[in-house]
């Protein structure tokens, strides 16, 4: 009974610690958010009674990326990349099968109770379909005030409506419209919402999956703005998840290229536009359609052939292979790391950032404006 | 081989002897949807035309009428409560509008068919996808169960579908949604149309998908020779394929141009504000572009130019008059042809 309580006694000590840890404010040009070989595998059973394991859907394996303070990093990839996995293991709403992820040095994948709530308050979501992300039987009142009823410490009770009505005015709503239900809005003005939501908390990182992608061509650019807006004001670090390159690089400080569960290639906006060595990252970029019809005549681009492997059965060794141009022999056998190719290390060109290629070089390709 | 041959139709020569004038010409079309809250005008007085081997691609947000302009073309508008109130669609010289329901079918289909967005909604998720193809052989042309499927084969193969032979009779969730929007593709090209009209194709795909997709869309166009009508509202995709553009906001075509002159100088404040709200390299970090304020609900069109609210040139005279579809010219009076604006302010945008 003793140990058991000494024990008890020291969950609570460490978890206290962590508390703290958590509590403590960031400091500017810190990893707040380090990643380290994170994996999620969906079993694949067979059998209705007697479940057994077939396979295993690799939907992450094996990701690492550090997320500075106040800065935006870009993760770009195709439909089944795992990029919204990555991003729902962040908000520990996925269990990670392994691998850390270390928000201010503690792992928190591995966190519960008390300090895992300390740490979602600190890392808030804005998701990518403003139609179903908000819960229509609730009024906007009550959807940016619910963080309120969890984490009562932020705001005390009498204080809330004015809160929320500030936060309403702050992502460019009338504050008066607290009391309108979610169909009352059009696409742009529930994406506000959502946001407003995500700000409620004052987190200091905003995980955005694809927030824009629902909304009209006129209207995107209206809530980028905002976005960037409120990243100066609050100090808040993205990690911005999306398909559309052009808009990533538009607000991103970084850029990580994700394929099958991977990170092919990461780097800095300039690196990965201008100077992408993976083949992946070539092809992606070359595929964009430039919307200038003068480029039309004169830019190469690298089709493609063929769709994207399934992550439960992924191709040995590189996983882009079965669609790339250069796959020769090596890359069936040895997986390729993410790191600076040799050919330029050491120097001091921006093609010497990590790409996981076996025969990274520089292509010149028409990058996405 | 021989079976297949005998039983292929003959390709309709292009451009049909009896017409020469553009393949689709659309004029002064209306459509209302009569809902209980109102009426929604959704298209007020749009005209444009193709022609045999061109494309024009329909550029506007959700609600601006490209979609239901297209479902009008097609005639498979939900009627009601959509109604055609007044307009024509003259294809090769006949107006549609005034043809019987039979009649109707027989072009639809067989002369102008169309490519769907989301291709898993709009594939029979019970049906093989070589029933689906087939079903445009036996019911246009008669031909039985085993013909028709040899034909879907030949389309698959067309279609640069992998074994096709093998997944004939595979359904629509077995294949990616890249291969599924090419079975829609297939399906439309089955009894070689004259026109197809594809409303967002790629607009579910990912870029190097998309990329496969408009190729083989464009490579088909080329083969046969057909009129394209590309719905979307992706700039870039339209800078890469159309020949011609018409921009549509709130109902209205507010701009046409051929298309390297629209992105060089647009003459339509609503034009100029999307191509300005790109994001572009030189732009970095700034503020991106936009235009303020949201599209209009179409039940309560703003008077005068329906842009006024949220447009930065907006004076007395736009909110009052709505302004004509007008043929634009150079500074000095010279024509610019295929150029059209309806703002009243057209010569200050595109030459300002």
């Amino acid at each position: 009974m003793a140990d058991l309580s000494k024990n008890e006694e020291a969950v609570a000590a460490s978890e206290a610690e962590a508390v703290a840890a958590i509590e403590a404010p960031a400091e500017r040009g810190e990893p707040i958010l380090q990643v380290r070989d994170l994996k999620k595998h969906f079993p694949l059973t067979q059998g209705i009674l007697f479940k057994r394991q077939v396979g295993a859907v690799k939907a992450v394996d094996g990701v690492s990326f550090d997320l500075y303070q106040g800065e935006t990093l870009g993760i770009v990839g195709e439909s089944g990349c795992g990029k919204s996995t990555v991003a729902k293991l962040l908000m520990n709403l996925e269990q990670a099968t392994a691998g850390e992820v270390f928000y201010k040095g503690q792992d928190i994948t591995k966190l519960s109770g008390r300090a895992l709530k300390a740490v979602r308050r600190n890392i808030q979501m804005v998701f990518q379909d403003p139609y179903t992300s908000l819960n229509p039987r609730m009024t906007v009142g009550d959807i940016i005030g619910e963080p309120f009823d969890i984490h009562p410490e932020v705001a005390p009770k009498g204080d809330r409506r004015r809160k929320v009505q500030e936060l309403l005015d702050v992502v460019g709503l009338n504050p008066e419209y607290i009391n309108r239900y979610p169909h009352q809005f059009s696409g742009g003005q529930r994406q506000r919402i959502g946001i407003a939501r995500g700000l409620a908390l004052n987190p200091e990182i905003i995980i955005c999956d694809e927030p824009v992608s629902a909304l009209d061509v006129s209207v995107q650019a209206q809530v980028i703005n905002l976005m960037e807006k409120l990243q100066d004001e609050y100090n808040l670090s993205y990690l911005f998840i999306a398909h559309d390159l052009s808009i990533v690089r538009h607000i991103s400080d970084r850029v990580g290229v994700m394929y099958l569960g991977k990170m092919a290639e990461i780097g800095t906006d300039e690196q990965i536009y201008e100077h992408p060595t993976h083949p992946y990252t070539q092809a992606l970029l070359s595929a964009v359609p430039v919307p200038d019809p003068e480029a039309r005549a004169h830019r190469e681009r690298i089709i493609l052939t063929g769709d994207v492997p399934s992550p439960a059965n992924p191709p040995s060794g590189c996983s882009f292979r079965t669609r790339c141009w250069k796959a020769q022999d090596k890359c069936a056998e040895e997986i390729p790391l993410l790191a600076i190719p040799e050919p330029f290390q050491g120097q001091d060109t921006p093609a010497a950032h990590f790409s996981a290629c076996h025969f990274a070089e520089e292509k010149n390709v028409v990058a996405a404006h | 081989m021989t079976t297949i041959d005998k039983t292929a139709s003959v390709p309709a020569p292009r451009d049909g002897a009896t017409h020469d004038g553009p393949l689709l010409d659309v004029r002064d079309l209306h459509v209302e949807f009569r809902t209980r809250e109102g009426v929604a005008k959704a298209v007020n007085g749009v005209s444009y035309s193709v022609n045999a081997g061109e494309t024009l691609a329909v550029l506007g947000e959700s609600g601006s009428g490209k979609s239901v302009t297209a479902q009008a073309i097609m005639g498979i508008l939900d009627t009601p409560p959509g109604f055609v109130t007044k307009g024509e669609i003259l294809f090769r010289g006949q107006d549609m509008l005034k043809m019987s329901e039979e009649e109707h079918r027989k072009v639809r289909g067989s002369k102008i068919a169309m490519i769907f967005q989301d291709a898993l909604s709009s594939l029979n998720p019970v049906l093989s996808v070589g029933y689906q193809l087939g079903e445009m052989f036996r019911v246009h042309q008669g031909l039985s169960k085993k013909e028709a499927k040899v034909k879907a084969i030949e389309l698959m193969d067309r279609v640069k579908i992998p074994a096709a032979a093998a997944r004939v009779n595979d359904y629509p969730h077995q294949f990616s949604g890249g291969m599924r929007q090419r079975i829609m593709i297939a399906m439309a090209l089955a009894l070689e149309p004259d026109l197809i009209i594809a409303d967002e194709p790629t607009t579910a795909l990912d870029v190097t998908v998309q990329a496969q997709v408009m190729d083989l869309l464009a490579e088909l166009q080329r083969e046969f020779n057909m009129g394209l009508i590309l719905i979307t509202h992706d700039l870039g995709v339209v800078a890469d394929v159309a020949d011609k553009i018409a921009v549509m906001y709130a109902g209205r075509i507010v701009e046409q141009a051929p298309v390297h002159e629209i992105y060089k100088r647009p003459a339509h404040p609503y034009t100029k504000g999307l191509l300005a709200s790109i994001p572009r390299l030189d732009q970095k970090g700034q503020e991106l572009y936009a235009i303020k304020g949201l599209p209009p609900n179409l039940l309560k069109i703003p008077s005068g130019c329906a842009f006024n609210p949220r447009c930065p040139k907006a004076d007395d005279v736009c909110r009052t008059d709505v302004p004509v579809l007008v043929p634009i010219t150079e500074q000095d009076g010279t024509d610019l042809p295929g150029r059209r604006s309806a703002c009243h302010f057209w010569k200050e945008t595109i030459h300002g």
